[in-house]
Parts: C-alpha cells; sequence; structure tokens
C-alpha cells in the first residue's frame, strides 16, 4: 500500500462522509433540488467548490511541490460539442433519477442498494461511449 | 421565512457538508497534486476488463488504482457517517428502479462524453475557474430542472 493510496483514501472518508451528510445519498433531496423546492445541494456544491478553489489556487505559490512528490496537476478541459451534448445528456439523467457518479458511490455506505441499478447503468453508459463514441 | 421556503431543511447540513467534501478534494491535492473526481472511475475501471485501445490509454491505466481507492473510501466514508450520526440509520430510496436504470445510463454515457460530472466540473472545475466546466455545470443544472420539473408534472413521484 503507497501512501498516496493511504491519502487518497482518507480525502473519500470525508468526501463521502460530507456527501452524506448533505443528503446527497438520498436521491429524494437531489430531486427536491431539481424539483426546485429546496435549493440546499447549491450552497453543498457551492461550499466544496469554494474549499477547494481556495486550496488549489493557493497551495501551489506556498509549496513546490505536493508533500509526497510529483506535481500539482492543472485540470485541463477544452469546450467544444462533446463537453455541451454531454452535459445535458447527464442532466436528463441526473433529471431523471437523482443519481450522479459520487452520490451513487455514497448511497451506497448509507445502506442505498436499489442504488447498485443506476451503478449498473453508469458503467454500461460509460462502455457505450468508450466503445462507439471515440 | 425565504430561508424555510428556499430551504425547508436549512442550511447547515449542506454548507458542513459541502465544506467536508472540500476538505476531502484539497487532502488529497495538497497530498498528491491529484484531482480527486469522480466519473472518470467508470472508464478506468472498465480499462481492468477492457482491451479496447480508449479505455487502456495511459492516464487510465496510471489513475486506475488511486480511483478505486477513493471510490472505496467514498463508500465508507458514507458508511461511518450512517452509523455514528445519521438519526434515522440506513436509507433505502423509492426511486424507482426503471428510472435508475435508464438515469444511470444516461449519467455514465453523458459524464464520459463530457469528460465531467457534478464532482469533476461542479468541484473540481469551477474550483480551477474553468469556463469550460462552468459552461458544462449550468448546462446540466439548467436540463436537471426542466427533466425532474417534466417527470413530476407527468405525475412520476418523488
Amino acid at each position: 500500500m503507497k501512501l498516496k493510496h493511504v491519502f487518497v483514501f482518507i480525502g473519500g472518508l470525508f468526501f463521502g462522509f460530507g456527501l452524506a451528510f448533505g443528503g446527497m445519498s438520498k436521491q429524494e433531496i437531489v430531486l427536491s433540488f431539481l424539483q426546485l423546492k429546496d435549493l440546499g445541494l447549491l450552497l453543498l456544491l457551492g461550499g466544496s467548490a469554494l474549499v477547494t478553489a481556495i486550496t488549489i489556487n493557493l497551495i501551489p505559490k506556498l509549496l513546490n511541490n505536493p508533500i509526497l512528490g510529483g506535481e500539482f496537476k492543472k485540470r485541463k478541459r477544452t469546450l467544444n460539442k462533446r463537453t455541451v451534448i454531454g452535459a445535458i445528456i447527464f442532466g436528463v439523467g441526473w433529471g431523471m433519477s437523482g443519481l450522479c457518479p459520487g452520490s451513487a458511490m455514497a448511497s451506497l455506505g448509507v445502506g442505498n442498494l436499489p442504488v447498485l441499478i443506476g451503478i449498473a447503468g453508469m458503467f454500461l453508459g460509460a462502455y457505450i461511449m468508450g466503445r462507439y463514441f471515440t | 421565512m425565504i430561508s424555510s421556503f428556499m430551504f425547508p431543511l436549512g442550511f447547515l447540513p449542506y454548507i458542513i457538508g459541502g465544506t467536508l467534501i472540500g476538505i476531502g478534494v484539497s487532502l488529497i491535492y495538497i497530498a498528491t497534486g491529484l484531482h480527486a473526481t469522480q466519473s472518470s472511475f467508470f472508464d478506468t475501471t472498465i480499462s481492468f476488463f477492457s482491451k479496447r485501445p480508449y479505455f487502456l490509454q495511459k492516464q487510465y491505466l496510471d489513475s486506475r488504482g488511486w480511483r478505486l481507492t477513493f471510490a472505496l473510501g467514498v463508500i465508507l466514508g458514507a458508511l461511518i457517517y450512517t452509523i455514528t450520526l445519521a438519526a434515522e440509520g440506513f436509507f433505502t430510496t423509492s426511486v424507482e428502479w426503471w428510472r435508475l436504470a435508464i438515469g444511470g445510463f444516461l449519467v455514465g454515457f453523458g459524464t464520459r462524453l463530457s469528460k465531467g460530472c457534478t464532482s469533476g466540473h461542479g468541484i473540481s472545475g469551477l474550483a480551477s475557474l474553468s469556463s469550460t466546466s462552468a459552461v458544462a455545470v449550468l448546462t446540466f443544472i439548467v436540463v436537471g430542472i426542466l427533466t425532474a420539473l417534466a417527470i413530476q408534472s407527468l405525475g412520476v413521484l418523488p
């Protein structure tokens, strides 16, 4: 077990705990946002993006390298048709089910086992995308 | 008045939950320089089983180990919340299986086509001040709302 995996695992614990604490492992709460009955999801998304923004914009100015070595990776994405069409398809799936990839994983931890059907669907969708649309 | 109307469960669960998620992503970034995001996990895990060149690209082979570790951490983190703090204990959704199946398929296909999900575009992308991710986030939130409202109007609940 590399030290990198230990940190990734502990970070994952915070991530999953936070998702469950914020109710995201309940599709009913995600859907209540998408039905505009409870806007809390925006606070959760905005809060997590804000904390992360402070870290990834500030830490590389203070440290030359990550603590375990390597480099601070830049997340590069170019805007094209696939970005937008993919986001539309994701939005339809999200609005139908209340599922997104991270919250689906956290759902397993709260014993929300019907979500396994959704995760199987996600693997199939990712496979069809990679197999026929690349 | 406005708070109970727009935030019936209050602000705190969302703000605390979001902060914890941000701490998790930050910890991984400070230690390793990696962006801990979710939807690439499907492609990198498929790479264990598929021989298609798309799934065997170097960045997937290099990251499939830690992405699996990350996913296990997320599951266990949610379990720890459930057995320590969740007043109602374990939870099972009442969303019908066909919505989970079809919705899940579209989520898998769409996030990989768009190269990001609520965490990749939503958290890491917005935090990186990426205009590409901002467009993606705006798009999936608007489409998600329209879809959920349309399904609700057909009488399909929750």
